[in-house]
């Protein structure tokens, strides 16, 4: 990841590979460099932020096939793309997917690249621990899809995999095994994502650089983090007691032995209403960066922002039960939780009118980035206000199980969640890889995901109010469901085109981005302090730590008033950025034990399901790994510590070092043609 | 132009050269901690509340509270109680550079946790002989797994404790580092008042 002084980038004829002489051989700690081991063993945030997107990516590709067989099988009635068990399977990891391996990852990816930048930070409390994050989340997601091919078929429970049909009786096959230990690994990776970059906000801040300036996204990733912190635990238990109920006959969903199967509803939600928030709050706070840098004006009542988030987070955890309206959970819980789910709205409200005052006034750029943010304001208000009529238990009892209710979760999850990370790619990209995403093919991409988007998931709402029940895999002719049905999956085409455009776009520029001028550090006129370094970021992020004086402290670096009022430019976003340039930055040494634990942990869950000794032999790389990783220096003893720069220094073997401008470019950039 | 600090390029100390003061005063390990042991208190939340639903529901079998030996588990629990104790002198001893004492008082609160661990053991098979097994009915199902989750985070202290141990015997557990024990410390007497509460709320208070 560093580019090292003495290291030049193509050895010198003559040169011995610098691990010939490593008695651990491949697992010698890489100095430098862009092949597969410095990727493996980063610790850098912003690799482990881009192998968090493009993952993410990927399965949002397995996720988005796993929704157009649904909407294959869906287009006619009596549809016989699938069989029902089938369908099930898909249903089941088409929402595993998009909720556990893509938005949250994506989220993750956001995490992890610019919490640091924006309050001003090198990298994240504990580099290694965040590499493992990733290491660990990969192994679980592979895990997890693993089940279609070694476990006879995804799980099939519905993603929500209510007991007792998530039971031996009704659920036979390894398939919710692999669903209980995946995303008990997945936990892992996000429990100690959540504690590494709570630290980071709250210990890492740059000098001046208050709660009350962090800018809005780091705010309400840093909320994300404190849900999922208390969240995972919950479905944690959940998952364990499945699993011990399974594997090893507790009694825990068995009816027939006395036991509550609603037990496993409370867990559930109780994760997952939170997680609902976890989902969309980092989208929220993507659209608060992307709104004001188009409108030129600071964001609206940024304190009610800040605190209509966290008020957000605390009320997340008192609305669990609206998704039980149904269970027979009694008429006064009903009252309580149906209040408490109207009251939610009101901050979620807050939010929506101080994007739109934000923009009210203001001098308005629609660029694609920008046109993504205003959709997400609109689409999930439409999510918003179907929700609302969720939380009128009487309706909501009509709407139980029906399309309504897949209508309004997409038009949340998808038009809130996801079209707001559409516009973070398009807002960041040229930050991370030093090149802009055509604005042409970009606005193919944007209009065919939002036509496309209100076409699969709007007539839902009529399907659902007309009774289309969710989850079943097929309906008959003659009940009015033909046309609307046809519609939606006509409309899932149109989002998988929007998809292919966006890869179009990155491949075409990619291709062309040499053709035209760079972006330079700052090409939106932005007011965060990731716009303040060059682009792409150099690897230590900034050359000094900035100091901070007020709230878009960018901004005011490159804006005054004078006297009479007026905004003027004190200086360009060229004079004002940084250059990227520093020496003798020390960096934490990369390592490759959190891979290693990692590896572990899929072994463990494979074991568990097939043979036990596997568990010995995965338990054994897990523990060795962690005692290694705890003896190996943060800073590898053979790298000297980083120096001032000029200080003639003689550098020897190892050094940390960050050469010239061009090389340390070059280290971040590499991953550019 | 930019107003920016002189600090930065020049702030590394040793073996810390990402990081520069913490802007809450705590270090990032500790902050840590305290952070996960928020979460593990959502952990126990839920195994405790299972195990208040099920308490009752044996299926026709044995309950779990129909096993219950109380004074011996009195006993155990004081035996976990006062390594809280040692834990704290073993912390206090580091800190004024006696690694010695440091040595010992690890060793003892290890020991002592050992044998609670010893002590659930053997509640465990005496359980299992007298027909409350894991499988027996929810309520035994609840019971072993809340109790054999918070036996498992005492395992994983007394692997922690033995690891400061040996780090001391080889000489690389000193004043300088003791924050390090304060770290596993926060841990142990974390693991410690959640037995408070499990031992108060499934053993002594009689289900009804």
């Amino acid at each position: 990841m560093t580019v090292t002084e003495d290291t030049p980038l193509a050895l010198e004829s003559g040169d011995l590979p610098r691990y010939a002489d490593r008695p651990l051989g491949v697992l010698t700690r890489p100095q430098g460099g862009n092949g597969w081991r410095d990727w493996v063993s980063t610790v850098d945030h912003k690799r482990i932020g881009i192998m968090y997107g493009a993952a993410a990516m990927f399965f949002f590709l397995v996720g988005g096939v796993e929704a157009l067989l649904i909407r294959w099988q869906l287009a006619v009635p009596d549809g016989s793309v699938l069989g029902a068990s089938v369908y099930n399977q898909l249903y089941t990891m088409h929402g595993v997917t998009m909720v556990f391996l893509f938005i949250m990852p994506l989220a993750a990816a956001f995490s992890n690249y610019f919490i640091p930048l924006q309050i001003g930070a090198r990298d994240v409390a504990f580099p290694r621990l965040n590499a493992l994050s990733f290491w660990v989340w990969l192994g679980g997601a592979l895990f997890l899809n693993s089940a279609w091919l070694v476990g006879g078929g995804g799980a099939d429970c519905g993603w929500f995999c209510y007991a007792p049909n998530s039971g031996l009786t009704f659920s036979p096959s390894p398939g919710v095994d692999f669903y209980t230990i995946g995303l008990l690994i997945l936990g892992v990776a996000s429990l100690v994502s959540s504690i590494n970059l709570i630290v980071t906000c709250l210990n890492m801040r740059a000098p001046g650089m208050t709660l009350m300036r962090m800018p809005v996204l780091t705010w309400m990733l840093l909320i994300t983090q404190f849900l999922l912190l208390f969240a995972l635990p919950v479905i944690t238990v959940a998952l364990f007691l499945l699993m011990f109920d399974r594997l090893f006959g507790a009694q825990f969903f068995d009816p027939g032995a006395g036991a509550d199967p609603l037990l496993w509803q409370h867990l559930f939600w109780i994760f997952g209403h939170p997680e609902v928030y976890i989902i969309i709050l980092p989208s929220f706070g993507v659209i608060s960066e992307v709104i004001p840098t188009f409108s030129r004006k600071p964001i609206f009542g940024y304190e009610f922002m800040i605190f209509s988030g966290v008020a957000i987070g605390f009320m997340g955890w008192g609305v669990w039960a609206h998704h039980m309206f149904v269970s027979g959970i009694g008429p006064i819980s009903v009252a309580v939780f149906s209040l408490s789910t109207m009251f939610i709205a009101v901050p979620t409200g807050v939010k929506i009118l101080n994007w739109l005052a934000t923009m009210w006034g203001g001098k308005l750029r629609f660029t694609v980035a920008m046109k993504f943010a205003v959709a997400t304001v609109a689409m999930f208000t439409i999510g918003g206000l179907s929700g609302v009529t969720h939380s009128v238990a009487p309706a909501d009892t009509q709407q139980t199980d029906t399309y309504y209710v897949v209508a309004h979760f997409h038009y949340v999850i998808f038009g809130g969640g996801v079209i707001g990370l559409f516009a973070g790619l398009y807002f960041w990209w040229p930050k991370v890889w030093g090149y802009m995403l055509d604005e042409k093919l970009g606005n193919w991409n944007f209009w065919l995901m939002l036509i496309g988007f209100n076409l699969t998931f709007g007539p839902m709402h009529v399907l659902g109010l007309q009774g289309m029940s969710r989850r079943i895999d097929t309906y008959a002719a003659g009940y009015g469901f033909e046309f609307w049905n046809m519609v939606a999956s006509v409309g899932s085409l149109l989002i998988a085109a929007s998809v292919l455009f966006f890869m179009i776009n990155v491949w075409r520029s990619k291709r062309t981005a040499a053709d035209r001028p760079p972006p330079g550090p700052d090409p939106w006129d932005a007011r965060g302090l990731e716009w303040s370094i060059p682009s792409p970021t150099p690897v230590h992020n900034f050359d000094e730590v900035p100091v901070v004086r007020g709230r878009d402290e960018w901004w005011h670096r490159k804006y005054g008033t004078t006297d009479d009022g007026r905004v003027v430019m004190v200086a360009t976003a060229e004079e004002a950025a940084q250059t990227g340039d520093a020496v003798g930055v020390h960096l934490p040494s990369p390592s490759f034990w959190p891979l290693a634990v990692a590896v572990g942990l899929p072994l463990i869950g494979y074991g568990l399901i097939f043979n036990l000794w596997l568990c010995v032999i995965g338990a054994l790389i897990t523990v060795v790994s962690i005692y290694s990783w705890a003896f190996e220096p943060v800073d590898d003893p053979d790298a000297d510590h980083g120096h001032d720069s000029g200080a003639g220094d003689d550098h020897e073997d190892g050094h940390e070092v960050v050469g010239l401008g061009g090389a340390a470019g070059a280290g971040a950039g590499a991953q550019q043609p | 132009m930019t107003a920016t600090a002189p600090v930065g390029v020049a702030d590394h100390s040793p073996g810390h050269g990402h990081d520069h003061t913490p802007a809450t005063g705590i270090s990032h390990t500790k902050l840590a901690m305290w952070v996960f042991l928020g979460s593990e208190c959502l952990l126990f939340g839920g195994f405790i509340s299972t195990y208040l639903l099920y308490k009752t529901r044996g299926n026709g079998r044995t309950l779990p509270t129909e096993v219950f030996d109380i004074p011996f588990t009195s006993v155990s629990s004081f035996v976990l109680l006062m390594s809280s104790l040692t834990m704290v002198l073993a912390l206090s001893a580091v800190n004024r550079g006696d690694d010695e004492a440091g040595r010992v008082w690890l060793l003892a609160t290890a020991l002592l946790g050992g044998v609670f661990i010893g002590g659930q053991v053997y509640e465990f098979t005496s359980f299992v002989r007298e027909g409350v097994a894991f499988t027996t009915n929810p309520a035994s199902s609840a019971f072993f797994t809340l109790t054999g989750f918070h036996g498992m985070h005492v395992s994983l202290g007394i692997v922690m404790l033995m690891s400061l141990f040996v780090a001391s015997v080889k000489g690389k557990l000193t004043r300088d580092n003791a924050e390090t024990v304060e770290i596993v410390g926060l841990y142990w007497h974390f693991v410690d008042i959640v037995w408070i509460f499990i031992f108060t709320v499934i053993y002594l208070i009689p289900p009804d």
